[in-house]
C-alpha cells in the first residue's frame, strides 16, 4: 500500500493542488459574484454589517499569528523540538494570513479600490494600522524563514525570531482591538478583548499546526517523535484552558453589570442558534471535548495515545469551536440590538429594539474557503518547494536504522 | 541631413508631449474653475456648528413626511429590506417605567467626536470644519467598520447598483453613505429637506441651525428648554438634541 502510494505520491499531490485550485477558483467566483451584483447577494444587511467573510478571515489571521507560537517557543525560548517546527510554522503563517487577508479584501464593497486602503491611512484608525501590522508580519514571517533555511543567514534566525515575536503579540492586539475599540455595541468595547485574542491565537494556531503536521508525516509514511507529541499535546491543552479562562471572564464582568445583563442573557439562553454554538459548538465540542482527548487518563495512557490520530482529533474539535466562538462574537454581537435609548422599547422600519436576523449565503461561504484554499495551496506548495517537514534528532536516527 | 531630421523628431516628440499633457490637464484645470459649489472665501468655518432641535411633543407617530422628503432630495428609495439604505426613519418609542410612548425622526448625529471618523481606515470618513459628519464616496473602500462603531445605527451599506442618481448627490454600490444634513441645501443657504418637510406638514418638530450663534433660534430655545442628546454617556456630543425624552 504504502510502496503504490510512493510510486503515485506526485500524481496525488498534483490532484490536491487541483482541488485546492477548484475551492480557490470558487471563491474568486463568488467574490465576483458578489462584487457584480452588490452585498445584496450575501446575507449580510444594513444590521450585520460583518458576516460569514470575516468568521472565516478573523479566524485565519488569529490563527497565522498564533502558528508562529511553535517558532516563538523554539526561538525565543530556545526549546529544541519546537526549533525544528519553526520553518513550517513560518510558512503557515504566512499562508493563513495570506488566506485571511484575500477574504477581507474580497469582501469590501469596493475591493478595486485597495489602493485608496494603502496610500490614506488614517492615523486614528486600528484598521490602518492593522494593513501596516499584517504587511510587516509577511515580510518579518519570509526574513525570518529566509534566516533559518539559509545556512549563510542562521546567526540572525535569533534575532529576526525574537522581532517575530513581539510583532505578532501587537498584531494579534490589534486585531482584538478592531473590537475593544468599538464603543456603540454591547458586545465589544472591553479591554479584555485583545488579551483573549492573544491566547485564543495560540490555542488555534497550535491546532492548526497540529493538523497541518500530522498530515506531513502521515503523507511521508514518518511517524513523530511520541515525546514531542505529548508535549505539543499538553500545550495544546494549557492554550484551550486558557481561553476558555478569559472566555469565561468576559462573560461573567458582562454579568456583572446591569445594562449588559439582558445581551448576555440573549448570547447565553434565548438567543436562538447563538447560545446553541456557544455552549455547544464553542465549550463542548470546542474546549471540553478536546481537553478530554488530551487529558484523560484513561485515553492517554493507552498505546493510541503515542499515535497522533486523538492530537488530530482535538485539534480539529479546537478548529470546530473557534469558528463556533467567533460566529456568536461577531454576528450575534451584531445582532443584538444597539441600546440607542436606554429606559425605553425602540421599534421602527430599521430594526431598532429588534434581533437582527442573518442567514449565511453560499458567496459568502464560498468565499471564506476560497480563502482556506489559498492557505492550503501556499502551504501545500510551499512544503514541497522549501524542506519545511520538521527534522527531529531521533527521528533522523530512526530513518537511518532504516 | 540625418541629424537634422532627428532634430525635427526630437521637437516634434517634445511639443507632442507637451499637447498630450496639455489635453490631459486641462480637463481637471476647466473643471477646477468651474465646479466652485460655494465662492472662495466661504468656505465651511469652524466658527459655525449646525445642529437640529428635535422636539419629539410635536411629532407624530403617523407622520413620515421627514424620511419621504430626505429620500426624495438625496435619490434614495423607499425601504423594503434590511438590505436597503435609510438615511432617516422615523423611531417609534415607549417608556418602559410609565408605557408613556413618542416618536421621532433618527439620523446621523453628527458628532463632535465622531466614532465612525476615528476608526475609518481611509479617511474616507470625515467631519467638516462646521460640523457636519459626511462620507467621501471617493475614499470609502466599503469595509463597513465604521458602521460597527456608529452607536446610533445612523449609517447604511449600498447593497445594489444605484440606478438614479440625483446630481447634488452622487452615491454608489458598495459605499456607506447617511445623512448629510443636506450639505448642498445649507450651503446655498437653504434648510435640510427634513425640517422643511416637517414644517409644511404643519408639526414643525425640528429646529435647524447654527449652535455657535447667538442669535440664531437654536441657540436660544436650547439655553430654556430641557434637551438632551442621546447617548450622552459616551461623550460624543452630538449635534442633534431632542425635547421630550
Amino acid at each position: 500500500m504504502l510502496k503504490n502510494f510512493a510510486q503515485s505520491e506526485t500524481r496525488y499531490f498534483y490532484a490536491l493542488i487541483a482541488f485546492g485550485l477548484l475551492i480557490a477558483a470558487a471563491g474568486l467566483g463568488a467574490a465576483h459574484f458578489m462584487e457584480e451584483h452588490g452585498h445584496v447577494v450575501t446575507g449580510m444587511n444594513n444590521q450585520i454589517v460583518w458576516g460569514m467573510p470575516h468568521v472565516f478571515a478573523i479566524f485565519m489571521i488569529v490563527s497565522a499569528s498564533g502558528v508562529l507560537n511553535v517558532a516563538s517557543i523554539g526561538s525565543v525560548f530556545g526549546k529544541t523540538p519546537y526549533k525544528a517546527r519553526a520553518p513550517l510554522a513560518s510558512l503557515l503563517s504566512i499562508a493563513m494570513l495570506a488566506g485571511g487577508l484575500s477574504v477581507l479584501m474580497l469582501d469590501l464593497g469596493r475591493p478595486d479600490r485597495i489602493i485608496v486602503a494603502a496610500t490614506n491611512l488614517n492615523p486614528t484608525s486600528i484598521f490602518a494600522w492593522n494593513v501596516l501590522l499584517y504587511n510587516g508580519m509577511f515580510a518579518l514571517a519570509a526574513l525570518y524563514l529566509w534566516t533559518m533555511m539559509e545556512q549563510r543567514m542562521n546567526r540572525w534566525s535569533k534575532p529576526v525570531g525574537f522581532a517575530v515575536f513581539g510583532w505578532r503579540i501587537i498584531l494579534t492586539t490589534g486585531t482584538g482591538l478592531i473590537f475593544a475599540f468599538l464603543v456603540a455595541r454591547q458586545a465589544y468595547g472591553s479591554a479584555l478583548l485583545p488579551p483573549m485574542f492573544i491566547v485564543m491565537s495560540f490555542a488555534w494556531g497550535l491546532a492548526v499546526f497540529h493538523v497541518v503536521q500530522s498530515a506531513m508525516y502521515a503523507w511521508n509514511g514518518k511517524t513523530l517523535n511520541p515525546a514531542i507529541l505529548k508535549r505539543m499535546k499538553n500545550l495544546l491543552g494549557i492554550f484551550v484552558l486558557a481561553t476558555l479562562y478569559l472566555v469565561a471572564a468576559y462573560h461573567l464582568s458582562n454579568l456583572y453589570f446591569a445594562k449588559q445583563t439582558a445581551f448576555e442573557h440573549f448570547i447565553l439562553y434565548d438567543g436562538g442558534i447563538y447560545p446553541y454554538l456557544f455552549w455547544g459548538g464553542y465549550v463542548v465540542f470546542g474546549s471540553l471535548l478536546p481537553l478530554l482527548l488530551i487529558y484523560l487518563p484513561s485515553l492517554t495512557k493507552t498505546p493510541a495515545s503515542e499515535k497522533p490520530g486523538g492530537v488530530v482529533a482535538a485539534s480539529l474539535l479546537v478548529i470546530l469551536g473557534s469558528f463556533s466562538l467567533l460566529y456568536v462574537f461577531i454576528i450575534g454581537g451584531q445582532a443584538f440590538p444597539l441600546s440607542i435609548f436606554p429606559g425605553y422599547e425602540a421599534s421602527s422600519s430599521f430594526g431598532d429594539g429588534q434581533i437582527a436576523s442573518y442567514t449565511p449565503s453560499l458567496p459568502e461561504i464560498l468565499l471564506g474557503c476560497g480563502g482556506l484554499a489559498i492557505a492550503f495551496l501556499i502551504t501545500a506548495i510551499g512544503v514541497r518547494v522549501l524542506d519545511s517537514l520538521p527534522h527531529d534528532v531521533p527521528d533522523r536516527r530512526k530513518h537511518e536504522a532504516e | 541631413m540625418s541629424d537634422k531630421v532627428n532634430l525635427n523628431r526630437r521637437q516634434f516628440l517634445g511639443k507632442a508631449s507637451a499637447a498630450i499633457a496639455g489635453i490631459a490637464i486641462a480637463p481637471g484645470m476647466l473643471l477646477f474653475d468651474f465646479a466652485h459649489a460655494r465662492p472662495a472665501g466661504e468656505a465651511a468655518s469652524s466658527a459655525v456648528r449646525w445642529g437640529m432641535l428635535i422636539d419629539t411633543t410635536q411629532c407624530d407617530s403617523g407622520c413620515n413626511e421627514c424620511v419621504s422628503a430626505c429620500g426624495k432630495e438625496n435619490g434614495w428609495p423607499e425601504a423594503k429590506s434590511p438590505t436597503d439604505v435609510q438615511w432617516i426613519r422615523k423611531v417609534e418609542l415607549k417608556q418602559v417605567s410609565t408605557g408613556r410612548q413618542t416618536s421621532l425622526p433618527m439620523m446621523c448625529q453628527h458628532c463632535a467626536e465622531p466614532p465612525c471618523v476615528d476608526v475609518c481606515p481611509t479617511n474616507a470618513s470625515f467631519k467638516r470644519a462646521d460640523g457636519i459628519v459626511l462620507v467621501d464616496k471617493h475614499r470609502c473602500i466599503g469595509c463597513r467598520y465604521c458602521m460597527m462603531a456608529c452607536p446610533y445605527k445612523a449609517r447604511s451599506f449600498v447593497h445594489e447598483p444605484v440606478l438614479d442618481h440625483n446630481s447634488d448627490m452622487p452615491r454608489g454600490k458598495g459605499t456607506v453613505e447617511s445623512c448629510t444634513l443636506c450639505v448642498h441645501r445649507v450651503d446655498r443657504g437653504e434648510q435640510p429637506a427634513c425640517v422643511e418637510a416637517c414644517a409644511k406638514a404643519g408639526h414643525r418638530a425640528i429646529l435647524f441651525g447654527d449652535l455657535n450663534d447667538p442669535h440664531s433660534e437654536i441657540y436660544l430655545r436650547i439655553r430654556s428648554v430641557a434637551s438632551a442628546q442621546l447617548r450622552a454617556d459616551l461623550g460624543l456630543n452630538p449635534g442633534i438634541s431632542f425635547v421630550g425624552l
